[in-house]
């Protein structure tokens, strides 16, 4: 049935190579002729391996830009080849390699390839933008999504006063009006972007500052302003300047909410044993957790001085416009003493923005975004010298993320063997990769038959609900964290499900993955799928259990195709790779 | 840290390492025989966030908790009012939504320790879990959690992948190291589904996971795709799914219930679990907290529900049984502009089972007047973490006296809180 959607998609069985001018097919274009067709079955797959042509990937064009600064990857210490210093960067700057990406890095250059990644502006991205449609609320403002998505609560059940009306069920609100579509969306919208799109860096770093200043969906009013905060807080800023990080994510709604400084007022002076207003919430995570990390060498009085910075930083009518506000009725006039810093008297909104100023700029601050950083790109306990390295580069360029990057990506740590496959996938990267990687499509139609509302769940019961992490401290980044029995019998359920393509909504073409193989020969088959999967980066012992698997006499079974009655199971046998310990890594 | 966890090369009993790592088709078997021995199990219930421990256990008695709380207080007991605490021993009292534990605490089946904490200053979520989890306030290089060196110096019976058991998505820091715990987030989803596309054709999944995992490489992955065969079999053996809650207990809607309720279904399935680990969360008050009804009184209701209907679960089986819970930190005394606490130092931990020495409110009470406090707003530590949990572990898992499961600090017997009997 499945295949029969697919017809709808747009370029589906295109030869993915094809370089094309951008003016000769823009992607808007062809998708337009798509869409007629797809709306009638209520689906829209988007073209992942059409869309190529007009990548960052495969225009030289736009590979280049018009940046003078071309980068320097020479690491002449490297001991990796030319072709997993390829692979080990679409692993960690993105996420993981769709079919044919190695050999058109490769064409382009790995350097050409990077500089594009870290200029994200200068990769067309429209196929991107097209599946996007299908999450209107992404494009909406906090004021709009309140009157949307009214948070009217249900009446209960049992309420008394209900009286003889109780046997009618409650008017049900579609699933479609409730504020939980906001999160739906986002959590979809990620995915697709993350599965899809062609600035796969600027997706990872988005990714990194969610988790950075996390929020939480499901506390306060944070659900209507998440749309926002992501979009007009985190992603402008993603590859730019962490000041410009600090205040945008400082003044947003879904931050005051999530750290209580909405609430946070100065204490008031006539009233004698009042308790009083000051939230120390967002004051200790802003230098725990935002900025100088736990060992910043701030004390129990600056997280008190601070909080009294920020008092008055609030919300204008937080169940209408959902804008932020400086109160200065609320705020604390007094002098306060910050890090060793006074601040004058009478400063009103000018405190905090003190505050952030002498945060980012402090050394812990450099020190702690470059070890986290590091962790992300290098490996879960990155070297002194690399930290040191990447710190350096943010103090130098008063906190430019990109520059930072940049010193990571060209040190000698970053394509270092150490460094090769030494992180665990978390369960966004799992997911994502294993659909990528089988170049497959997914349905962003918005109903119930959305491939990335399926993934979503999919990547929650892994462990990770997107926006969904409760504690400020965001998921974690390392092996340890992600690594259990079950989850690892979940991620082999996955894959076992992904590519028969009983995943709703998310297609993967597995036979034009083997084109060209005889699939009556097992051995054709697995040689293949190892080399669309893991690049032929496998070890031997992998190797070998799987060809062992070869010798299950039901290896072939009846399968009507244009292959004939005998076919290699090659559906669990692309499962079994995928599940596999190689593929966890990236 | 990132290649402690299971490859524990180097040091340690070398028994125990050959225990551990015989190779799974033999470990199989070995557990496929037997196993049905009675054993005790300890239950470790983190609440994350920092409970409020003057809400869960009230000193009514206090008038300063009173002067310093003015809307959040818990009233009085009043006898026929069930908005008031529930008394206990005429100066404190449960919380009213701790009223399904009173009955435990009559059966002197429950003990609350008072002012319980961390001699660490710190009031950062994190750091708190973190030096309570790894038992060393301070430290932070500990490479391992309490409870795996408990696990460490109690050498199995016979090797177990179910020994220790926790019921989160990732292994909490209280169980990393040497020995191996394994995640559980549901035990119907313990299994590798799907598979061959055409019934009756095609390969079959399972067995081929399995050998790419049962290569001889030690490291986070190996083990843990071993473990989670090894884990898989014995509880299909089992059959757990066959075994609905006894004695009709009802645990309360939501994953803290469902837990626990999991974690009865494998105690009563004597599958060997002697560390079950779950967390639950939502304690960070720091707005609008409530009084007796409220926001924390909703949580603390699920998680008085949800003790009461494990007791009843287990019956008997509760003689085999240790509870202990903790939180990293408690909350100030005096409320805050918001209806609501800041993060503060002492709290209350509790103990349940039927080795314990209940209907006690156990520690000294260092008072809440404002010369009496820690750093002059919160309440003070006067029982360490590490006594308690070092009696609540020894004397109920039965570790050779004189153990020392925390590095910093020697636990001898006559340091206990003496929550447990001996």
């Amino acid at each position: 049935m499945r295949q029969s959607l697919g017809l709808c998609s747009p370029g589906m069985g295109a030869p993915k190579c094809f370089i094309l001018p951008r003016t000769f097919l823009h992607p808007a274009a062809r998708l337009s002729s798509g869409i007629g067709c797809c709306l009638l079955v209520g689906l829209f797959f988007a073209d992942c391996s059409g869309s190529r042509g007009q990548s960052g990937l495969s225009d030289p064009q736009v590979g280049s830009p018009q940046h003078s600064k071309q980068l320097r990857l020479e690491n002449p210490a490297s001991s990796l080849t030319e072709h997993q210093q390829i692979l080990h960067a679409l692993n960690r700057l993105g996420y993981g390699p769709r079919p044919g990406d190695v050999t058109r890095v490769q064409q382009m250059g790995l350097a050409t390839w990077i500089t594009g990644q870290l200029h994200p502006d200068t990769i067309p991205d429209d196929a991107v933008v097209l599946l996007l449609r299908g999450y209107p609320t992404l494009g909406q403002s906090t004021s709009d999504l309140l009157k949307k998505f009214p948070n009217n609560p249900q009446p209960k059940p049992n309420d008394s006063a209900m009286g003889p009306a109780q046997n009618q069920p409650p008017q049900e609100v579609p699933p479609e009006r409730r504020p939980f579509r906001i999160i739906q969306e986002l959590q979809a919208a990620r995915i697709t972007r993350a599965v899809m799109s062609e600035r796969q860096l600027e997706e990872v770093m988005v990714d990194f500052w969610l988790n950075h200043f996390n929020v939480y969906a499901h506390k306060d009013l944070v659900r209507w302003t998440l749309t926002s905060y992501e979009r007009d807080a985190i992603r402008p800023h993603a590859l730019g300047r962490f000041k410009d990080l600090l205040l945008s994510t400082a003044r947003h709604p879904a931050m005051l909410f999530y750290l209580d400084n909405w609430l946070s007022v100065s204490a008031a002076p006539g009233k004698a044993g009042q308790s009083s207003g000051l939230n120390e919430n967002y004051a200790r995570e802003l230098m725990e957790l935002h900025t100088l990390g736990v060992d910043g060498g701030y004390t129990e009085d600056d997280v008190r001085e601070v909080a009294r910075c920020f008092t008055g930083w609030t919300i204008d009518r937080p169940r209408e416009t959902g804008q932020y506000l400086f109160r200065l009725n609320q705020h604390d006039r007094g002098e306060k003493r910050v890090l060793g810093t006074v601040i004058p008297a009478g400063g009103g909104e000018s405190d905090g923005l003190r505050v952030l100023d002498l945060l980012a700029r402090h050394p812990a601050t450099a020190r702690f975004i470059a070890t986290k950083l590091a962790r992300r790109f290098v490996r879960d306990d990155p070297s002194p010298a690399v930290v040191e390295r990447a710190a350096a580069a943010f103090s130098r360029t008063d906190g430019d993320i990109r520059a930072t990057l940049e010193a990571i990506i060209t040190s000698a740590d970053f394509m270092s063997a150490g460094a090769y496959r030494a992180k665990i996938k978390t369960p966004l990267e799992y997911v994502v990769s294993a659909v990528r990687v089988l170049g497959g499509q997914v349905s962003t139609s918005g109903t119930a038959s959305d491939g990335a509302f399926q993934l979503t769940r999919t990547i929650a019961g892994l462990g990770q609900p997107l926006y969904e992490a409760q504690p400020p401290t965001g998921y974690p980044d390392t092996a340890t964290a992600w690594v259990n029995p079950s989850a690892l019998l979940r991620r082999m359920t996955f894959a076992l499900s992904l590519v028969p393509n009983r995943v709703p909504g998310v297609w993967i073409n597995l036979p034009q993955q083997l084109t060209g193989v005889d699939r009556r020969r097992s051995e054709q088959v697995l040689a293949r799928l190892l080399s669309v999967v893991l690049s032929d980066e496998v070890t031997p012992k992998t190797q070998d259990i799987l060809v062992h698997v070869l010798s299950d006499p039901k290896i072939n079974h009846a399968m009507e195709d244009d292959q004939g009655l005998v076919n290699t199971d090659a559906e669990t046998l692309a499962a079994l790779v995928i599940g596999s310990p190689e593929f966890q890594r990236r | 840290m990132s290649c402690s966890r299971r490859t524990f090369l180097t040091f340690g009993a070398l028994t125990l390492l050959a225990l551990s790592r015989v190779p799974p088709f033999l470990t199989r078997t070995a557990f496929a025989q037997e196993n049905t021995a009675r054993r005790k199990t300890l239950i470790v219930i983190f609440q994350r966030g920092a409970v409020d421990g003057l809400s869960l256990l009230v000193p009514h008695g206090e008038r300063a908790y009173y002067e310093q709380r003015k809307t959040i207080a818990i009233r009085p007991p009043q006898s026929g009012n069930a908005d008031t605490a529930v008394d206990l021993d005429g100066f404190f009292g449960f919380h009213p939504a701790l009223a399904p534990l009173k009955p435990l605490w009559d059966a002197r089946r429950l003990a609350v320790v008072h002012a319980c904490g961390s001699p660490h200053p710190t009031r950062s979520h994190f750091d708190a879990q973190d030096y309570m989890e790894s038992g060393t306030p301070g430290e932070k290089n500990t490479a391992d959690g309490w409870l795996a060196r408990a696990l460490e110096v109690s050498p199995p019976v016979q090797v177990n992948p179910l020994r220790a058991v926790a019921f989160t998505t990732t292994v909490p820091r209280s169980l990393q190291g040497r020995m191996d715990a394994v995640t559980v987030s549901n035990l119907a989803d313990f299994d590798v589904k799907g598979g061959s596309p055409l019934p009756g054709s095609g390969i079959e999944a399972q067995p081929g996971f399995e050998h790419l995992y049962e290569q001889g490489i030690h490291d986070l992955l190996y083990d843990a795709g071993r473990e989670a065969f090894d884990a898989m079999k014995l509880l299909k053996a089992r059959n757990l799914q066959a075994s609905p809650p006894a004695n009709g207990a009802e645990y309360p809607r939501g994953r803290f219930g469902d837990t626990l309720r999991q974690i009865a279904q494998l105690i009563k399935a004597d599958v060997g679990v002697e560390i079950a680990f779950t967390e639950c969360g939502g304690w960070d008050t720091h707005v609008r907290q409530g009084n007796e009804r409220g926001q924390l009184a909703a949580r603390l209701t699920e998680f008085a529900l949800a003790l009461g209907a494990l007791d009843r679960d287990l019956g008997d089986r509760i003689g085999d049984v240790a509870v202990l819970t903790m939180s990293e930190f408690g909350r100030r005394v005096q409320e805050n502009g918001n209806g609501g606490t800041d993060h503060g130092h002492g709290t209350a931990m509790m103990v349940l089972g039927g080795t314990v020495r209940g209907g006690r409110v156990v520690g000294r009470w260092p008072g809440l007047a404002k010369e009496q406090l820690f750093d002059g707003r919160d309440l003070q530590v006067t029982t360490d973490f590490r006594q308690l949990f070092t009696e609540v572990a020894v004397r109920h898992l039965k570790l050779a006296p004189g153990i020392q499961l925390f590095p910093k600090l020697s636990v001898k017997a006559d340091m206990y809180p003496g929550v447990m009997q001996s």
